[in-house]
Formats: C-alpha cells, sequence, structure tokens
C-alpha cells in the first residue's frame, strides 16, 4: 500500500503553527481548569476539613451542659413528675364553678370539674377550661402601679391611706365597684372596709345584668333575688329569649346538666323532654330545640303575654290585655305545658322587670314553683344593681364621688356608659383598681393595685343560699401582685391583713359549729379544703304565693316595646362570653357553636336580607348598624334561623387594652346597651342597619352549613317513630359482594383483612348526639391536655387550624334529596344538629396503609398511633381519611415570633408554663391527631400494675370525657363486658367465642358509626339524635 | 404559718417503700454494738481531775470516737457544742458526769446552764451514757483537753480546694495566654502589613513592565478577597467545624452520648455512697418506684446524714461543705444532667423499676463502682427496642398480666415485653 503524502491538520491554528498554539498543544485543555484557577487543589481542601473536624473533635469534648436542679427542701406530698390536684374555685365576676387544679411541679396546667360540688357536679365549659392560660398571661401586671410608674406595696398604701383618711373625714363619697360578688368572705372583708370609712357604698353590676328579673321577683315575692331552676325536673321547657344552654344567669354548668338528664333515651326508657324555643338569634339553646319559632326582639314581650293568657284561659285565671303577637306554635307549647303542669317549667331572658313578672305568673299558673323553681335555694350569680350603677356614673359625672375603687371589673369596656365613667373617672380625687392588667378601667385610674389570679389565691364562694366553696392557690404567685382582700384589709387600717387567716377564721365561726364529725377544727378545715365544698343543710322546694300585678306588666310590655323595620339584639358571644377573658387565645380560637367563626367579630343576619352578598364566595360585606344614634361597621355574617328584619352582635369583642390577643377585634357592643324600663335592655327597635361594599373574609372553621343529605353521617328520628319502633329511620347500610349481588351484606362482614386480637384493653368512645349541646368545651380541654398549637386568623382562613376535636354543626335543608346545589343551603329556620368529630381510630384505618414510613400504625388496643418523631410529612394519610381529622404542621408554631400573638403558650416564657410536660409539642412539617388521650390511658394503666390490679371502668378518662358536663362522651375498655361504655353500646365481639377480637358490633338501636359503609370500623359509636317531635310535623 | 397545713393535695398516695435499706440497719447495728464494746472496756480512775498520761488520753480518743463524734468536735461546732475547753466552762467536773450519764435528768432539775444549753441547741437532747463510767469520761475530757491544746496544723483535707485553686489558676493563665496569642497575631499581621508596603516601595523603584506593575497595584475587591485562596479555606473550615459542632451537640440532645462523664459541682461518689455504704438507691432516688423521674435527691435528703457527717473519705470537708452551704443559703444545687432522652420519647422509671422489676445496673452500669457517674447504655432507640425484645414479662402475681399470660400460655416460650405491646410507637412517643 502506497504511503499517503497526504497531511492533516486539527484545525487552521496547527495549519498556521503558531507561536500561541505551540504553546498549548501539549496541554489537554485549552484553558486551565477552575481548580488550578485557584490555585488550590482538592487535596488542600481535604486537608482543611480534616484540619477543621480535629478541631471541632476537640473543641466539642465539651458537651451542650444541661443541668438537673432538685429541690433544697422537697415538698412532702409532691413528686417530680407526678401531677397534684387542688380542689379549688373558679370564680369570676359571677361565674362560678367547683374545680380541680392538676398541676405539675408546682405549676397549674389543666382544670377539671369537681365531682363532689352540688353546684357544678364536676362540669366545666369553655370558660373554666381556658382560665389556666389566663393566669400566665403575658399582659398582667407585674406588680402595684401609681399612674404609670412602678411604687412598692408600702408606698401605695401610706398613699392611698392617707387619701382615703383625707376623703373620709371630709364626709366625702366612697364607692367600691365591682361586678357581682360570690365570696361571704370578701363581702365581709369589706364590711370591715366600710367600718373604717362609713360613706363606702358597694355598687354591684354586671356584664350582662338580671336586674329586671330580681326587681320582678321582689314584686311577686317580696324580695329580690333568683331562684334555683332545675330543668331536670321539667318535661316540657318553654324558652323564650332565654339562651340557658348558653350563659343565661351565668349557670350553663348546671342548666346544660339537667337538661341533658331529661334528653336521654334509651331502648329501655323512651321518652325525654320537650323543648320549645322562642327566639331571635339562633343561639345554642335554639339549636337543641325541638320546635323553635323565630319571633323579633321587640315581640318577646308579646309573646309571654300571649302564652300567659293562653294559660290564664285554661286555668280560669283573668286574662290580660296584649298586643297581638302570632308566633307559630304557642298555642301547642301552651297545650302541652298545661298537660304538663307540675313539671313544666318557662323561662325568659328578658331583663325587663314586666316580662319577668308575666313569666313568673306563668310558671305560677303551671305549678312550677315547688318543682321546677326552688325558690328556697336562691343563687347570687346576678346581683348586679342596674340602678344603683347608673346613679354611681351620674354622681361621678357630676364630681360627687371622693374616691372609687374598681375590684376586678372594667366598668369602662363593658358597662353602657363606660365612655362617660372614663370621663368621670378624671373627677374622682382617689381612683384605685384591683384588676390584674391594665384594662381599659385601669389605664384611668391613680393606682393600680393588682389583684392575685384565682389560681394564686385564698377564697371562698357561696354560689347558691348554703353551698359554700374553698379556692385556694395551687401556684405562688407569679407576680408581685396581692390579695384584693388583703389591700382592702390594710387600707382599712386592720392589723392582721392576711385573707387566709380571715376566711380560715370565718369558716371557723360560721361552719364548724354546723357539723359534728369532727371535733377538731383543723381536720375540720383540711376535709373542706380537701373536698373543695361544704354544704349546709338546704329547705326543699316549697311552693310560693306569687303577688304581681300581670295587669300592670302587660300594660307595660305594649307600651314599652314597638317594632322597628330593623331591630337589634345584643349577646353574649358563644366564646370569648362577656369580654372578661377575651385575651385568652384559647377561647378567640373556639369556634362559636353556631356561626363557627374564631378570631373575629360580626353582625348576625338572616339570609333574606343579606343582599348583595353571595353565599357562594368566601367573602362577606361590612355592614353598618346605627342603634339609638350610635353607628359601629361589622361584618355581616348570614345566619340561618336569624328572624328577618332582625341582626345580632355578640358582646365580648372590642377590647382597647386587654392585650396582644384580643385587642382591636372587633367593635364594643357595650355600648349599644341602653335602659329599658328601669333595666339594662339587650335589644333595640331604634336601628338602621345598611350592607355596604366594602368586602371581608370572616375566618371560619366550617363554611359548608348541611350534611347534604348524607344519612351516613347524621341520624336522626322523632321521638314519636322512635317510641313505636327503636330501629326507626337507622341507616342501615348494606353493600353487594361477588358471592351476594343482591346488595344485602353488612359492610363489616367484609375485610381484606383477617379480624385479630386486642388480647389486654380495647378503647372505644361512644358520643350520644342527643346529650351534645355543642358548648366546645371539649375542645378547649382537648386544646390544653395535648399542647395543641393555637395558629390565628389568617392559618385558620387557610384552613389550617390544628384543633384534634371539631364540633360539625350542621343546618337541615328545605331542598329535595335530588336537588344537589339546593342541599347545600340551610332552611330559613333550620334544625340544628352538633358532632363531635374527632379521630374515630378505625380498626382498617386507611391512613395507616398509606404512610410510606409507618409513622402513623394500629397498637394492640386498638389505638390509631401517630409518631411525630417518624412523620416526614407526606400529608398522604390526611388525604385517605375520609372524617378530614388529621391535621398538618404547617409551621413550626412553638418558638417562633410571628406566633407569639396568637399562641403564647408556645411563645412565652410565662406561656409555656401552661404546657402539659406529658405530651411532645410538635415541630413543623409533621401530622398529628387526636390520640384517645394516650397518656392518660398509659397512666392509668401504670398505676394499676404499680397497684397489681386490672385498670378499673372509669379510671381512664379523656380530657374531652372529663370536661362535658352534659356526660354525651363515654370512653372505655369494649373489651371488659362490665364497663360502662360496653353496656351503653351493648358491644358484641363478632365472632362469639373470640372475646376480645378487634371486630365488635354494638345493638344498642340507637348507635352508628359514621360512614360505616366503607368498611373502616371505627372505635368511636355516635348514638342517633331523637328529637321530641309529633309524627305528623316531622 | 406553716405551708403543709394551706396545701391539701388531692392524691392519693401509694404505700411508700420503707425507704431504709437492710444493709443500712446492719450497719446501725454494728455501730451500736461497738458502743458496748467500749462501753465495757474501761479504766481505773476515781479522780475528779483531767488525766494528762499518754494512754488516758490515747483511751479518750478511742471512746471518742466511738461515742461522740457523732454529735460533738473538739473544736467545731455540730449537733453540739465544740467541746474544746468544756472543762472550763461547765460548773463543775460532776456536773459534766452527770451531764454525760443522763442529760434530760439534769435539764429537768432545773439546772440553769443545763436548761440554757438545752434551749441553745434546739431541744435537742443528747443521749443518756449511762455505760460510760466516770474514768472514761475524763479519759474523754483528757483526749478533748490534748486535742484543744494543740496547734492548729493544716487541716488534712486540702486536695480538693487546692485543686480547684489550680483549676481556678490554670483557666486564668489559659486566658492570659489567648490575650498574648492575639496580641501576637496582631503584631505579625501588623509587621506583615509593613513588609508589604515596604516591598511595594522597593519594586516601584524598580524598572518593571506595565503588566507586572500591575499585579502589584491591584487594588483589594470583594471579589479577590472573596476568590482568594486563604478566604476560601476559612469559609471552608468555619462550615466544617460549626457543621460538626452542630452534629455533635444533636448528638448530645438526644442522648447518644455513651461514657459522657462531666464534672458536676459536687465531686458525689456513688462508689462511697451505693458501693462502699451500701445505701440503697431508692433511699435517695425517691421518685423511681413512683413516677417518670427517678428524682435526683433534693438537698434536704444529702442533710439527713450530712447533718453529722462533716468529713469526706476522699475530699474531707470541701465537698460537704457545698451541700451545707447549699442547704443554709436555700440555694439548689444544679448537678449537671447526664442522661438526656429526647423530649419526644417519653420513659417512666416506675414502669421500669417497680413494675418491671429491672435492676438499676441494666441501665445505668455498674453505678456502685463510679466516682464519677457516666452515661453506661447507648439510650438510642434501638437499644430500647433491643432489650423489649429479650425481657420476659415479670407479670406472675399481677392481676393486670395475668389475663395476658393466660392468652398467651399457647406458646411454650415465655412472653416478651415485645408481645404486650412493648414495640408500639405510642407507649413512648405521645
Amino acid at each position: 500500500m502506497e504511503e499517503s503524502k497526504k497531511v492533516y491538520w486539527k484545525g487552521i491554528e496547527q495549519l498556521a503553527n503558531s507561536q500561541e498554539f505551540v504553546k498549548h498543544a501539549p496541554h489537554e485543555f485549552a484553558q486551565p481548569g477552575p481548580e488550578e484557577d485557584l490555585g488550590h487543589s482538592r487535596r488542600d481542601f481535604l486537608k482543611m476539613m480534616g484540619f477543621g473536624v480535629s478541631a471541632v473533635a476537640l473543641a466539642a469534648c465539651e458537651a451542650p451542659v444541661r443541668k438537673a436542679i432538685p429541690y433544697v427542701n422537697k415538698p412532702m406530698d409532691t413528686e417530680a413528675s407526678i401531677a397534684d390536684y387542688f380542689a379549688s374555685t373558679y370564680i369570676n365576676g359571677g361565674e362560678y364553678c367547683s374545680i380541680l387544679v392538676k398541676t405539675r411541679e408546682g405549676r397549674p396546667i389543666k382544670i377539671e370539674g369537681n365531682a363532689l360540688s352540688k353546684v357544678t357536679n364536676g362540669g366545666t365549659n369553655a370558660q373554666v377550661e381556658a382560665s389556666v392560660l389566663s393566669l400566665y398571661d403575658n399582659a398582667r401586671l407585674r406588680g402595684p402601679k401609681s399612674g404609670t410608674k412602678r411604687i412598692e406595696w408600702a408606698d401605695m398604701d401610706s398613699q392611698i391611706t392617707a387619701k382615703l383618711n383625707e376623703v373620709s373625714g371630709a364626709g366625702g363619697q366612697i364607692r367600691i365597684v365591682s361586678n357581682t360578688i360570690l365570696s361571704p368572705s370578701t363581702l365581709a372583708v369589706l364590711e370591715r372596709f366600710r367600718a373604717k370609712y362609713p360613706t363606702t357604698q358597694i355598687v354591684q353590676y354586671d356584664q350582662v345584668s338580671a336586674y329586671g328579673m330580681l326587681k320582678a321577683n321582689e314584686e311577686s315575692f317580696g324580695s329580690a333575688f333568683i331562684p334555683s331552676y332545675d330543668f331536670s325536673k321539667a318535661n316540657v321547657i318553654v324558652g323564650i329569649g332565654a339562651d340557658f344552654l348558653g350563659n343565661w344567669l351565668s349557670s350553663s354548668i348546671e342548666f346544660t346538666q339537667q337538661y341533658a338528664k331529661t334528653r336521654e333515651v334509651s331502648e329501655e326508657k323512651r321518652d325525654m323532654s320537650r323543648h320549645y324555643q322562642f327566639e331571635t338569634v339562633l343561639s345554642i339553646t335554639g339549636a337543641n330545640a325541638d320546635y323553635r319559632t323565630q319571633i323579633k326582639a321587640s315581640q318577646e314581650g308579646a309573646v309571654v303575654a300571649a302564652l300567659y293568657n293562653l294559660l290564664a284561659g285554661k286555668a280560669g285565671r283573668p286574662t290580660v290585655a296584649s298586643g297581638d303577637a302570632k308566633a307559630n306554635l304557642l298555642s301547642k307549647a301552651a297545650d302541652d305545658l298545661w298537660n304538663s303542669r307540675g313539671k313544666a317549667l318557662v323561662v325568659a331572658g328578658s331583663n325587663d322587670k314586666a316580662v319577668q313578672l308575666l313569666v313568673n305568673a306563668i310558671n305560677d299558673i303551671l305549678g312550677s314553683y315547688g318543682s321546677t323553681i326552688n325558690t328556697s335555694l336562691p343563687v347570687n350569680y346576678k346581683k348586679g344593681d342596674d340602678q344603683a350603677m347608673a346613679t354611681f356614673v351620674s354622681d361621678a359625672e357630676a364630681g360627687r364621688i371622693g374616691a372609687v375603687i374598681f375590684y376586678n371589673c372594667n366598668p369602662v369596656y363593658d358597662y353602657p356608659a363606660g365612655e362617660k365613667l372614663a370621663a368621670a373617672i378624671k373627677k374622682i380625687g382617689l381612683s384605685v383598681c384591683t384588676n390584674s392588667k391594665e384594662d381599659e378601667t385601669a389605664t384611668l385610674v391613680n393606682y393600680k393595685a393588682p389583684d392575685h389570679h384565682f389560681l394564686e389565691s385564698w377564697n371562698d364562694a357561696e354560689p347558691k343560699r348554703n353551698h359554700f366553696s374553698l379556692s385556694q392557690p395551687s401556684i405562688t404567685p407569679i407576680f408581685k401582685s396581692r390579695s384584693a382582700q388583703e389591700s382592702f384589709l390594710t387600707w382599712a387600717g386592720e392589723s392582721n391583713t392576711d385573707y387566709f387567716e380571715f376566711v380560715k377564721n370565718s369558716w371557723r365561726t360560721r361552719f364548724f359549729g354546723t357539723q359534728t364529725l369532727f371535733a377538731d377544727f383543723q381536720n375540720f378545715w383540711d376535709k373542706c379544703l380537701y373536698d373543695g365544698v361544704y354544704d349546709l343543710p338546704v329547705a326543699a322546694a316549697a311552693p310560693v304565693t306569687f303577688n304581681g300585678d300581670v295587669n300592670g306588666a302587660a300594660g307595660s310590655i305594649a307600651s314599652t316595646y314597638k317594632s322597628g323595620q330593623w331591630e337589634v339584639v345584643i349577646y353574649e358571644s358563644g366564646n370569648v362570653g362577656n369580654g372578661s377573658q377575651a385575651n385568652n387565645p384559647l377561647l378567640q380560637e373556639l369556634p362559636d357553636p353556631i356561626t363557627k367563626v374564631v378570631w373575629d367579630h360580626y353582625v348576625t343576619v338572616a339570609p333574606k336580607d343579606a343582599n348583595g352578598i353571595n353565599f357562594s364566595e368566601s367573602f362577606t360585606k361590612f355592614a353598618t348598624i346605627k342603634v339609638n344614634g350610635k353607628t359601629v361597621k361589622l361584618p355581616v355574617m348570614v345566619q340561618p334561623g336569624q328572624t328577618p328584619g332582625t341582626i345580632g352582635i355578640p358582646l365580648g369583642y372590642g377590647r382597647t387594652k386587654a392585650g396582644k390577643v384580643a385587642d382591636n377585634i372587633g367593635v364594643n357592643a357595650y355600648p349599644l346597651v341602653s335602659i329599658v324600663n328601669g333595666s339594662l335592655g339587650y335589644s333595640s327597635s331604634n336601628v338602621e342597619f345598611a350592607i355596604t361594599d366594602e368586602r371581608f373574609q370572616l375566618a371560619q372553621t366550617q363554611t359548608h352549613n348541611t350534611f347534604m343529605g348524607r344519612q351516613t353521617v347524621i341520624q336522626e328520628v322523632d321521638l314519636g317513630s322512635f317510641k313505636k319502633d327503636v330501629t326507626a329511620g337507622t341507616f342501615d347500610p348494606k353493600i353487594s359482594t361477588w358471592l351476594d349481588p343482591e346488595h344485602k351484606t353488612d359492610p363489616e362482614l367484609v375485610s381484606i383483612w383477617k379480624g385479630h386480637d386486642y388480647p389486654n384493653h380495647h378503647w372505644g368512645m361512644s358520643i350520644d348526639l342527643n346529650t351534645c349541646i355543642g358548648c366546645g368545651s371539649c375542645i378547649v380541654a382537648c386544646n390544653v391536655e395535648n399542647n395543641v398549637a393555637l395558629v390565628g386568623r389568617e392559618e385558620v382562613i387557610a384552613r389550617r387550624e390544628m384543633h384534634w376535636l371539631r364540633i360539625d354543626r350542621y343546618y337541615s335543608s328545605d331542598a329535595k334529596a335530588d336537588d344537589w346545589r339546593g342541599v347545600e343551603e340551610a332552611s330559613e329556620n333550620p334544625e340544628v344538629v352538633f358532632q363531635p368529630m374527632l379521630c374515630q381510630h378505625c380498626n382498617n384505618a386507611p391512613c395507616e396503609t398509606v404512610c410510606p414510613v409507618a409513622a402513623t400504625t394500629h397498637s394492640t388496643e386498638g389505638l390509631n398511633q401517630m409518631t411525630y418523631n417518624r412523620c416526614i410529612g407526606t400529608r398522604y394519610c390526611a388525604n385517605n381519611c375520609p372524617y378530614k381529622v388529621r391535621r398538618f404542621n404547617w409551621f413550626k408554631y412553638h418558638d417562633n415570633s410571628q406566633f407569639e400573638q396568637v399562641n403564647p403558650a408556645m411563645n412565652t416564657d410565662i406561656g409555656k408554663m401552661v404546657l402539659n410536660p406529658d405530651v411532645t409539642v410538635r415541630s413543623r412539617g409533621v401530622m398529628e391527631k387526636c390520640t384517645f388521650c394516650v397518656q392518660r390511658i398509659q397512666l392509668s394503666k401504670l398505676n394499676a400494675r404499680k397497684e397489681k390490679r386490672r385498670v378499673k371502668d372509669g379510671e381512664v378518662v379523656t380530657a374531652c370525657q372529663a370536661a362535658c358536663a352534659t356526660g354525651a362522651i363515654v370512653f372505655g375498655d369494649m373489651n371488659d363486658p362490665e364497663s360502662k361504655i360496653s353496656k351503653l353500646l351493648k358491644i358484641r365481639p363478632l365472632i362469639k367465642d373470640r372475646p376480645t377480637i378487634n371486630d365488635k358490633d354494638a345493638d344498642n338501636p340507637r348507635a352508628y358509626q359514621v360512614l360505616e359503609e366503607i368498611g373502616i370500623k371505627p372505635n368511636i359509636w355516635y348514638l342517633r339524635k331523637v328529637r321530641n317531635k309529633d309524627i305528623a310535623s316531622a | 404559718m406553716t405551708s403543709d397545713s394551706r396545701f391539701v393535695p388531692l392524691v392519693l398516695k401509694t404505700d411508700t417503700e420503707p425507704l431504709m435499706n437492710k444493709n443500712l440497719i446492719a450497719s446501725a447495728c454494728k455501730f451500736i454494738s461497738l458502743v458496748f464494746v467500749f462501753a465495757f472496756i474501761s479504766f481505773a480512775s476515781h479522780a475528779q481531775e483531767i488525766p494528762t498520761e499518754p494512754t488516758a488520753i490515747q483511751a479518750g480518743e478511742t471512746l471518742f470516737n466511738a461515742n461522740c463524734k457523732a454529735c460533738h468536735a473538739v473544736k467545731r461546732k455540730l449537733v453540739g457544742p465544740a467541746l474544746a475547753g468544756v472543762e472550763s466552762r461547765a460548773p463543775s467536773m460532776q456536773w459534766i458526769i452527770d451531764f454525760v450519764h443522763n442529760s434530760a435528768r439534769v435539764i429537768a432539775s432545773g439546772d440553769e446552764y443545763a436548761v440554757k444549753l438545752y434551749n441553745e441547741y434546739n431541744k435537742t437532747q443528747m443521749t443518756a451514757f449511762t455505760s460510760l463510767k466516770d474514768e472514761d469520761i475524763m479519759n474523754i475530757l483528757a483526749y478533748v483537753k490534748a486535742e484543744a491544746e494543740k496547734v492548729e496544723a493544716p487541716p488534712p483535707g486540702q486536695g480538693t480546694p487546692t485543686t480547684a485553686q489550680t483549676d481556678a489558676v490554670s483557666s486564668q493563665y489559659l486566658n492570659v495566654i489567648l490575650v498574648g496569642l492575639v496580641v501576637i497575631l496582631l503584631l505579625l499581621l501588623i509587621i506583615l502589613g509593613l513588609l508589604v508596603s515596604a516591598l511595594k516601595r522597593f519594586l516601584d523603584q524598580k524598572e518593571l513592565s506595565e503588566e507586572e506593575k500591575e499585579i502589584i497595584h491591584s487594588p483589594i475587591t470583594v471579589a479577590s478577597v472573596t476568590r482568594s485562596p486563604g478566604f476560601i479555606f476559612l469559609v471552608v473550615f468555619l462550615v466544617a467545624a460549626l457543621g460538626f459542632k452542630a452534629v455533635i451537640n444533636s448528638l448530645f440532645s438526644i442522648g447518644v452520648q455513651q461514657g459522657y462523664a462531666p464534672k458536676q459541682p459536687i465531686a458525689f461518689s456513688h462508689k462511697i455512697h451505693a458501693g462502699q455504704y451500701e445505701i440503697d438507691c431508692k433511699y435517695c432516688h425517691v421518685g423511681v418506684t413512683k413516677g417518670k423521674n427517678a428524682t435526683i435527691p433534693s438537698v434536704n435528703i444529702c442533710m439527713n446524714c450530712h447533718n453529722q457527717i462533716k468529713q469526706g473519705t476522699l475530699t474531707g470537708e470541701g465537698e460537704i461543705s457545698k451541700i451545707v452551704s447549699a442547704f443554709e443559703n436555700n440555694r439548689p444545687i444544679e448537678w449537671v444532667r447526664i442522661h438526656n432522652l429526647p423530649d419526644l420519647a417519653y420513659f417512666n422509671h416506675a414502669q421500669h423499676v417497680n413494675v418491671g422489676g429491672v435492676e438499676c445496673q441494666t441501665c445505668h452500669g455498674p453505678i456502685e463502682t463510679m466516682d464519677v457517674v457516666q452515661q453506661h447504655a447507648l439510650l438510642t432507640m434501638g437499644w430500647c427496642i433491643d432489650c423489649h425484645r429479650k425481657t420476659d414479662v415479670k407479670g406472675s402475681g399481677n392481676p393486670y398480666y395475668e389475663k395476658l399470660i393466660e392468652f398467651h400460655k399457647k406458646g411454650k416460650v415465655p412472653l416478651k415485653v415485645e408481645e404486650i405491646g412493648g414495640l408500639e410507637c405510642s407507649k413512648c412517643h405521645y
């Protein structure tokens, strides 16, 4: 082969053979690589790395030191990590509850009801449950102040005493202003103060007054008192604007318990009370009524008068002149009442003494006195005197008051004439307050002498005649506060100012002699302190003679109330109440039972009247409301059940100096309250209302209104049908299988898993939809027990609230079942069902099968376990959960300044003291959900093992169950045939000779499981709602 | 005002274990018998004068150590007064003898000095030593007198304070050295800067190409600094160092620190207390059978014994005085925590020690041989799980477990913790 002479070249550079080309030719790369450019090599990097690591390894030998600090002198009965319980008393103005305070290492972390109390019987409500966080409120005063300056107690005392002497010496008037005082010892202290300064008068007022009722009873029976009501003895209950399951007479705990007793039905007891409600705003009471009639606020008196006439007619008493009240169902109610004479009760919410007088007359006709009403057992929750308070404000304005002491009350905010009072305080020479915060009133006074929180102080209370209750400190005072009673004693110049001694001595003189059980006072005192309560014998209910002027009352009603184009009702909010605890984020984030609104203030408006608001949008609009010349602007909450032509405004918002949490939410509705017939009237017809174009989004936890005809979620039946056939109306889902194409198979019999055994315990829960009134105290209890994060308004709007337990509120719909769009809209006057919804702890849980990292698994006791430290946050489980009860931590809610305002319990040093040390605080990116309070289960099991026994039935109580005053929630071991839950649900293992099998069925005809047909076998049963309605109207 | 009358907790306490361990009782018995033995050995002497011969002093020392030392020292106040000079203080020699024989009788007789003494010492009555003969008492007095007259010698237990001082000194030196190093480094930096400028000046005088001049006068910009090898080295070093430190710290925070034996504020030795004196663990760690925490003893538990025992075998008074001062100043002792479980893990001592009957040593190792406590177990989840897999349930005689054991009896292998849910997540995580 001839050698080729051809010359090949790589490129034009080689051909040219330039100097540059020759220089670079031997190199692989035309340009030097970046490493060489930097002048150091990979090897250098490794060297540095090695040096760094070894250097730090030496430095790191000193570990981050964590200290363990034991006591110097360990208190006798306190063990680290073991909770102590102290019996005590919740007192907030006239609100009362006998409680047990759970403390860990000297910090109160949870409040539960005291079952020994004959007044509250172990019940609590949302306000009581939440109050433990108010103890750790960062807005509390750190110590006494003079004006805006810190001052020592001794200096303050000498200044105040000198001024009081000066005022008193000159004959000037001294006033002590407070809410209702429940404590007999406190009243005795104030008497000592009055003895020293004789011109002192004590003025008590209530945020939501019952003065009209006091006056009416004075006219009817000769003395101003509020009797004890006993709903449990009533077969027929008629409420006219009285929200007795809400906070009417500050007695919600008692009344819900009594009411629930009459609402229990079963196969054996097929009878229950019948409840009629006539009201304007859809209240929690109206939502639970069997028959509810919408009336206008101005008609309340007329409806009472008409009911009186109907009953007087039957009883042969003279009727009164009444306007025409055309309220639906009124004559039916009258018939039922008349037929249940002696076992009937009529209550009205009006604060007008004329209306209350007629109600007294009705109850007199019905023979309620002596049965459902006990006049010999008066209650002390509402002692507010509207006239005395009005006189005080006018005296102050006229400069006739020399000194005033506000004892734990905030009238500048919560008294209708607060603005006038604010101006008048400046005219008073000496103004002092014992409020624990610099609130609207406290900022205006000369001296701030902060009282302890009730969990830090000694006190006593007499909620009802001859029922006494003690309050004991469960923590050393956090700040330099001082018991208000001690302040009063100091200012009165007493030598012994120790209030503890004072209470103890007054119990010695008053009660020690009334018993024979203890010979030694100390033993008696210890017993009272241990129990928290002491009762003296009470007189049985006795009939009384009614002496009221019914004609005068009817005349007064006819002349007072005129209907208007728009009418307004001002009512206590279902979550923040009267606003005294508004700075408690647990309450702000608790959905209102009816509207499900959190963190926002609103006006409720009937759907008919909400012109220009498109319900399918998430936005609502602002409205301006002018009441008696005062204008407020609030967003509209379209509320089914609201009487058309009326609007409702909740109280409790519009705080300006409550603290970071509550300030500047909504407007203060107290100034809209006016004086009607001598007492505060919470409704008005002098109203202008207009919806503006300004848009607003309310934060609501539930935005769809009805259950859209899904019988598998909500099941209810009327009592008439239930009496005939306990299974009437039961939705019993059937499915078809390849063996059974006929669609007849029970879904619980079909499973792709073989049943397994729970050899030890099988935890289960039952929730009675009949006795659940939807109040929400279980939600707060769950939050506190399980360190559930609060997320704030914006996050709730983004559907990211963290509540493990929610209460779904469903309205009925008028639409036909196949009108898919229509069933989403509630009726004008809907029936309401509340359904607590929490993790159902399914035996075949859909969440467990989709978790890629096995972070959610099933225990051998039937619990669906959630392991936070294993969770990587895929959220598959939440997507696969048919109940939507799994909550995801979208943010780090603890130690995050962005959530400090809404979640102080996890973000401030003081707030963190409330956290339950037995429950992990979850971090960002993990899923969480109801655990059935596994920490409580574990504790009870440990106690049983230590004491070498089985766990007793009723020993494990979940937080929601403990908080439920009506006993709607029952929890227990379904493997134990003797347990309350097994007996209530009539639990039966599906395979007879395997009592511990996971597959169990409930034979109680009312028991059903939500979404039973998808075969996931939940461990929670619901008991169907039964309404006491006639079959015809059902 | 007593606090206990005010706070009446509602807890119904379970029966507490008898805290005194039988070993302790046994050693107490030994002690008492020794007292008797010495009581019978006596020297004959009826003189009312304090003897001075060495044999008497020696005998007195033995008696003193056996009978008196628990409550008295020669020059220090303990439970009772310092005894130095007692012979001149007391009304008479006979008074001393009577008081030792039966102090209660002397006090009851209304003797002025006795009553004063009694009140001064919080009405603590001295034990009656009826077995001590008069000459024994004289011998003791002889010993006391001899001791009192001894010239103050440097105290023997000086080891710890001096080491503490040297510690302090060495840390002071360390600071000085550090400051010195920083100063030297700064000086070096200045010198280098001067050198650079001098070199620049020198180079400027030379004839150089434009390119080379540019290099010399290239300004220091952010880019040139960030690209400089030194800076990159520094960043890499810092990142690596901090990263490594963070990893180590997080390992510590979840308790993965086997062998961790930090220095404690008081050089407490488990070897002496649990090993040598065989004090039951539960005597000090009172919570171990009751709840989650075994509890580090509060100072008042230490004071139960150290009220009397003021001299340590290893450290003399130095360490024990820290307990006393904590007690007197009401200031808690800040121990360094050794066993740190992460917050997400729940561990309960009562379940393991009380119900499960697990020995302390199973997890804490041979604690009775440790002068300084160290973390023995790994405390990782794998370690927990491993034990739960291997351990049999000690459930016989406990009705809680009887049903489960019966349920299990079909198999022949004993019931393991694993099989009663010992591996379930929410046993430890909630």
